[in-house]
């Protein structure tokens, strides 16, 4: 029986700053185990629990993509004990990972139809992911047009800003980066997500939307996609929720009777519509 | 059903036979509370009690554990399980309502896609006997949510009190097992004549109280409203109700460091305490005893039936009687299902 509370061993790559006030850093991890690594397969939007000994656990999304085998990208924002911890280790290092974990996003349902990505903050990183997975040659052709909508307060807190630009000079995807204030050196767009959504012209019927970012955002969103005319079961939205375990058992992120940490942490808006208002 | 009869008086006997090789858990009175806990003697052991002020969940959900380790100066690549091979375990003297709590908690832990090791390595070398309940507590509610005092669900053996002997029924395999062990005696028709009146009579004093689906239904078009403010307005938040409950299996992990040491540690948390869902932004889904009163009575009343079919309390009532401000989870209950006129809402 596998012991799903033992960390495998990571080392880390990388660990370089993202965002101009330095509180959000992207860890780049490699395996120490050739056997790990071959039996690590994930699919963007699913998660993991790092460890550092002795300050404890904390869930991060995977911010990058399947593709990639050999490394995974976490993007940690500064908040706490084991982010702290994480912000200070060196490339050489080691760090614990368990998971992969949680459900990811819906990859079957997405297939031969067009994909509105919609982030905000760190939420973007698994939507990073999901984009680069789907951006991938291999697998570009299995689906249709694909838009982003990718949001940060200022130009500072931008993530990825080098991938930004690639994605940027593609004609495969139509990108929209948008800040909420830009200043002076900001060419590119400045207004809250929601009201970028509202700008796209996009074919409805054939479209799901994927949706992950701070509440407000999501609060603002859901209604313009409404508008728009998708349905719930066309919208998707990764959840965060106070997590301990990641397998179902610690009982603590529970919406009705869905853990967010095995059931989810994504899920379309009309199996959210069917659960209380707790989150 | 095979039976088996076995003296009282011997039963002392018979425990100090098995103490080698099991650990024994079993109900001892200590500063005038009956508690289960190990045992290292057969005449620890009362068995005249209604039922402990602890639950048997210590048995296989340890209060505090550790997980893994490693040394301070050492690093993830280190790292130790802490699977001891377990010796066989002996929980003797549960109530039925206990021994069925076990069957929800291997639910949780036990559940196919995500096994617990740590759970199960203590589960598998459990042996449950249980002792039927020939005077059920004014707290006691079993047969509501599905059981009664008599019940054989999740035991091995299960003894009735027949006056001068108890009768053992053998539920299953690892229980018989140790029947032959102990060599016991046959029973006589007139013994089981015997025990059936025990049980019947017992039975009648404990009727169900509700429907649990209809309950269920109930609940859950009563998520938003004030009742359940109303209903809970006095309680403190205090999580003794989760910490005695046998149902209840929410943990946390937390890593501490002491003597050259790291260890990764789960020890029991509560749903009734404000940290408990409070997320890093300091945003808390259940910030105040309201919605965390209401996720208890949700998750076992409704939650559980969606996702185990079954009720996540057994009616041990252990929340009743240990609850500081008497909170009467049953009250509650009564209200939503709005039986009793005077507190339907
Ligand atoms: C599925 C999932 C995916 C996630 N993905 C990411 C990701 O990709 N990137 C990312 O950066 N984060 C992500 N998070 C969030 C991340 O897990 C948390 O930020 C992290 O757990 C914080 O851990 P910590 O030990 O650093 O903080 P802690 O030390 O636990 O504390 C964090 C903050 O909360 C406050 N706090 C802590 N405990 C309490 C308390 N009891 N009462 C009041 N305040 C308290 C602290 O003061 C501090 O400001 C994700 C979360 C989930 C559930
Ligand atoms: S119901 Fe009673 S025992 Fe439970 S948390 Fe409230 S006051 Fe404490
Ligand atoms: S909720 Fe109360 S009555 Fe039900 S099993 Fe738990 S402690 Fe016993
Ligand atoms: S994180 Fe423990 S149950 Fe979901």
């Amino acid at each position: 029986m596998k012991n799903l509370y033992l960390p495998i061993p990571m080392k880390v790559e990388n660990n370089h700053i993202e965002t101009e006030d330095r509180n959000i850093k992207t860890l780049t991890l490699s395996f120490l185990n050739n056997k790990d690594e071959e039996t690590f397969n994930f699919i963007p939007g699913q998660f993991v629990e790092l460890s550092v000994l002795g300050a404890g656990e904390a869930p991060f999304g995977i911010a990058s993509s399947p593709m990639d085998k050999k490394h995974l990208d976490f993007s940690v924002s500064r908040v706490g004990l084991v982010t702290t911890e994480l912000h200070n280790l060196d490339p050489g290092d080691t760090v614990g990972m368990r998971g992969p974990l949680g459900n990811g996003y819906p990859l079957e349902k997405l297939r031969n139809g067009n994909v509105l990505i919609i982030g905000g903050g760190f939420g973007f990183s698994t939507l990073r992911a999901f984009t680069n997975f789907i951006l991938h040659p291999q697998n570009r052709k299995q689906y249709k047009d694909i838009a982003v909508v990718y949001g940060a307060r200022n130009p500072g807190l931008l993530l990825y800003r080098n991938e930004l630009s690639e994605w940027e000079q593609r004609s495969d995807v139509q990108l929209h980066v948008t800040v909420d204030k830009g200043g002076e050196s900001w060419e590119g767009k400045t207004g809250v997500v929601p009201v970028i959504v509202k700008e796209l012209s996009i074919d409805t019927d054939n479209t799901t939307a994927l949706v992950c970012g701070p509440p407000v955002m999501i609060k603002f969103t859901l209604p313009v996609l409404a508008e728009m005319g998708l349905a719930p079961e066309q919208i998707f939205l990764s959840l965060e929720m106070k997590m301990k375990c990641g397998i179902g058992k610690c009982g603590r992120c529970n919406i009705g009777s869905k853990y967010v940490c095995t059931d989810g942490p994504v899920f379309n808006l009309a199996q959210l519509n069917l659960l209380p208002q707790e989150y | 059903m095979d039976y088996r009869i076995i003296k009282k008086s011997k039963i002392t006997e018979y425990l100090n036979n098995l103490i080698n090789e099991y650990v024994i858990f079993a109900p001892i009175e200590k500063d005038d509370i009956v508690l289960y806990d190990r045992i290292k003697s057969g005449d620890e052991v009362i068995l005249d009690y209604s039922n402990s002020v602890n639950s048997p969940k210590e048995a296989v959900i340890p209060q505090l554990e550790t997980l893994i380790s490693c040394k301070n100066n050492e690093d993830i690549t280190c790292v130790k399980e802490h699977l001891d091979e377990q010796k066989r375990f002996l929980l003797f003297g549960a109530r039925p309502c206990d021994a069925r709590s076990l069957l929800f908690l291997d639910k949780v832990f036990n559940d196919e896609k995500c096994r617990d090791v740590y759970y199960m390595n203590r589960r598998n070398a459990l042996t449950i006997i249980s002792l039927g309940c020939t005077r059920p507590q004014e707290t006691c509610f079993c047969t509501t949510t599905g059981g009664s005092p008599f019940s054989s669900e999740g035991s091995d053996l299960l003894f009735v009190d027949i006056g001068d002997d108890y009768i053992i029924q053998v539920i299953t395999e690892k229980g018989a097992e140790l029947v032959e062990k102990l060599d016991l005696e046959n029973t006589q028709n007139d013994e089981l004549t015997k025990m059936d009146i025990v049980i019947n009579k017992s039975k009648a004093r404990i009727e169900p109280e509700m429907e649990l689906k209809i309950l269920k239904d109930k609940l859950d078009s009563s998520f938003e409203g004030s009742a359940w403010e109303i209903l809970t307005e006095k309680c403190l938040s205090c999580g003794i109700c989760t910490y005695h409950c046998p149902t209840c299996h929410c943990f946390d992990m937390i890593d501490e460091e002491t003597k050259g040491k790291v260890e990764r540690i789960r020890l029991w948390d509560s749903c009734q305490f404000p940290h408990f869902t409070m997320q890093t932004s300091g945003f808390n889904p259940r910030p105040t005893y309201k919605e965390r009163y209401r996720q208890r009575i949700m998750h076992k009343f409704s939650y559980c039936f969606d996702n185990y079919n079954m009720a996540g309390c057994v009616g041990c009532g252990r929340c009743v009687s240990q609850c500081p401000v008497n909170l009467d989870i049953r009250q509650v209950l009564t209200a939503f299902y709005g039986k009793h006129e005077e507190i339907r809402l």
